[in-house]
């Protein structure tokens, strides 16, 4: 009989949790007793919270090897502390680059950030799940906070009508999978996804496939794969661009590795049914994300598109089906939250009171009125690309070679035909900034110190990793294996 | 064997009731409609043994949430012909997804002999001092203690969000404030006030 006294030493690689789970209460408190007095107080305190956090586990959830936790229910291995700390990292940068943004919508309250909290805790959640049962949890707790982020501008009538498609899509969502859970559950008779993985070694079996189906369709969704991706351009459009910042990041990692754990791992022996499901989903997304993307006007929905052709290339790694298949996914998709941090945010930072720089005229002759951000949009949309050197060359040649290696030279065209496709907006909005003249009466972009300084990093991080991209790279072979 | 003809009885009517959940025309009959649906689902768990998630199901479901959102039906003013409209473009669709789904499940149940996983074992009968509540008890807050510490921020989640999205501090709203109410004295209230007598005319 286990006690929970008995469970508590065996705790402390879970610190990232705990500790995230005093944050939030702590932060609740301090936005009852000073951040109501000081505005913007709460946000600085988040941001300390978030520091600790990092800390912490650094010093106490760097495990060496894979250990198991709460009986099966929580996996602490290396993938899961980087993932963790790649996610601290991302809400961090995140809710420096949303600060003045928020300050400018009078929606800096303590509740953004208590939800933000949530929504990492979740995050984590699925990054360690060792269960069907944490698995559904951190998907619902990430999902719930994200929709009231997206309707926490209540003025605004877009971002409630996006938060309400967002939460009745989602809430669909959610069921399919609980139903394949289930399905998976009734076949299986565990919740724990190490043993489902042991008894479901045999493809073919009808049930089996049927419980999969429904997982790889809430997957999918989650992700925004074609054609469950309808939700995710009225959300980036719709919802305050400080929230579509945070939705643009770090729930991918979490994604990911959703899909990793999930599939990769506990439906390891169905992979050949998985992949053949995940094929026709990766084509459709790349072309419809790639090509959908040219004709837009909204700078937030064209790089909603863009999105959606990225996470195609995510599926491919996933359809390889090989440990450096997994690679090329964890390093794209690690690759792809760094460079839409600073998209997102150089959005943020052309904004003003009253006035949402999202269209793609707000970026004529941008180069004249501010070169510094002109310059990091030049970086992230070469890296967006795929233009060597930047890092997101390096992510997609990782992902073809891993399908030319599984001998999919189809997938490797189609693939390469849409990187070609997607060049051709990115580079325009390169064009729109630096060769077009700047319209009359524009505001100028905010500037503020700090966060200007780190977009810089941020744009300079995606040039250096893409001139030295071994490290980052070997990192996510050796995590994978 | 008692309990298999109870169980069809109210698996069918569970179902019959879901299908009334989704083509009545009037949102309250609905309502009304899950809430029987619910009770069905109840009375199924109570045939497997689990007493617990019954009784929880019929007070929380049917006694609290069933009971809000039929306020909520009643006190809005939905206009069902314009929510309907567009509804029958796409119900050829809807069908034909329904139809293949139940194909996919039917083949499923006819071929769960060949799948060679052990799906249709009897459970073992449990013995009569069995309770289903005693044995929650007892994993809750051990095996199942990270989940549930999950489940009770998720319940924070949505208190923190339902307050954020609607609560508003708007000028000249009439409503109590306690603490003033509290704090108040007789003096603030009552004034004598000295009237001299008139005479009677």
């Amino acid at each position: 009989m286990h006690t929970f006294l008995h469970l508590v030493p065996g705790m402390l690689p879970a610190i990232p949790e705990i500790f995230l789970g005093f944050a939030i209460c702590a932060v609740l408190l301090f936005e009852v007793f000073v951040g109501v007095k000081r505005p913007g107080a709460t946000a600085t305190f988040t941001l300390l919270m978030l520091v600790v956090g990092a800390a912490l586990t650094v010093r106490y959830a760097d495990v060496a090897h894979s250990m198991v936790l709460f009986g099966g229910m929580y996996i602490a291995d290396p993938l899961a502390f980087v993932l963790k700390l790649a996610a601290f990292l991302c809400v961090a940068v995140a809710l420096l680059y949303s600060r003045m943004y928020l300050e400018n919508r009078d929606i800096l309250r303590g509740e953004y950030h208590v939800l933000a909290l949530t929504a990492l805790l979740g995050i984590f959640v699925i990054i360690s799940a060792g269960s069907l049962l944490t698995v559904y949890i951190g998907v619902e707790l990430l999902a719930l906070s994200v929709y009231a982020m997206v309707a926490f501008d209540r003025e605004s009538g877009v971002a409630a009508e996006s938060a309400m498609k967002y939460f009745v899509l989602g809430a669909i969502a959610s069921g399919t999978l609980l139903y394949g859970m289930s399905i998976i559950y009734g076949l299986t008779g565990t919740l724990d996804l190490a043993v489902i993985a042991t008894k479901l070694t045999a493809p073919g079996s009808l049930g089996v496939i049927l419980g999969l189906t429904f997982i790889v369709v809430a997957v999918a969704f989650k992700l925004g794969a074609v054609p469950f991706h309808m939700w995710l351009p009225d959300v980036y459009e719709g919802a305050p661009t400080s929230v579509t910042l945070f939705v643009g990041t770090a729930p991918k990692i979490a994604y990911f590795a959703l899909a990793l754990r999930l599939l990769a791992h506990g439906l390891a022996g169905t992979s050949a049914d998985w992949t053949v499901m995940l094929m026709p989903l990766a084509v459709l997304t790349l072309i419809v994300g790639n090509v959908v993307a040219i004709v837009q006007t909204n700078l937030k929905r064209m790089l909603a598109y863009s999105t959606i052709g990225h996470v195609g290339f995510i599926l491919l790694g996933f359809i390889a089906g090989t440990p450096s298949g997994y690679t090329a996914a964890l390093y794209y998709t690690l690759v792809y939250v760094l460079v839409a941090l600073g998209a997102f945010g150089v959005i943020l930072l052309a904004s003003r009171k009253s006035f949402e720089a999202d269209k793609l005229d707000h970026y004529k002759g941008l180069y004249q009125r501010d070169p510094l951000l002109a310059l990091v949009m030049m970086v992230l949309m070469f890296s967006l690309a795929g233009v060597p050197p930047f890092v997101g060359f390096w992510a997609k040649l990782r992902i073809i070679q891993a399908l030319w290696e599984t001998r999919h030279p189809g997938l490797v065209i189609v693939a390469v035909v849409m990187s070609v496709v997607g060049a051709f907006y990115y580079l325009r909005v390169v064009k729109l900034m630096y060769f077009d003249a700047p319209p009359e009466n524009l505001p100028a972009t905010l500037r503020p110190l700090g966060p200007r300084f780190v977009i810089g990093v941020n744009a300079a991080a995606t040039l250096a990793l893409g001139i030295l991209p071994s490290p980052l790279l070997d990192l996510c072979s050796r995590l994978i294996h | 064997m008692l309990v298999q003809i109870l169980f069809y009885i109210f698996g069918t009517l569970l179902v019959v009731c879901a299908l009334g959940l989704i083509t009545a025309r009037n949102p309250v009959y609905s309502a009304l409609f899950l809430v029987l649906c619910f009770f069905n689902s109840a009375v199924i768990w109570l045939l497997t043994g689990a007493e617990f998630l019954a009784i929880v199901l019929v007070l929380v479901y049917v006694g609290a949430v069933m009971v809000l959102f039929l306020f909520v039906v009643m006190m809005l003013d939905i206009n069902v012909a314009e929510l309907r409209r567009g509804f029958t473009r796409f119900a050829w669709l809807g069908w034909l997804t329904a139809a293949a789904l139940v194909a996919e499940i039917v083949m499923v149940v006819w071929s769960h002999g060949r799948s060679g996983l052990d799906v249709a074992r009897t459970p073992i009968p449990e013995p009569a001092s069995y309770s289903n509540t005693a044995a929650l008890g007892q994993v809750i807050y051990t095996r199942f203690a990270y989940p549930f510490e999950l489940a009770a921020v998720l319940l924070l989640v949505a208190i923190v969000a339902a307050i954020a999205l609607t609560m508003r501090h708007r000028q000249g709203l009439k409503v109590q404030d306690v603490s003033r109410q509290v704090s108040v004295r007789a003096a603030d209230r009552v004034r004598i006030v000295k009237v001299k007598a008139e005479k009677r005319p």
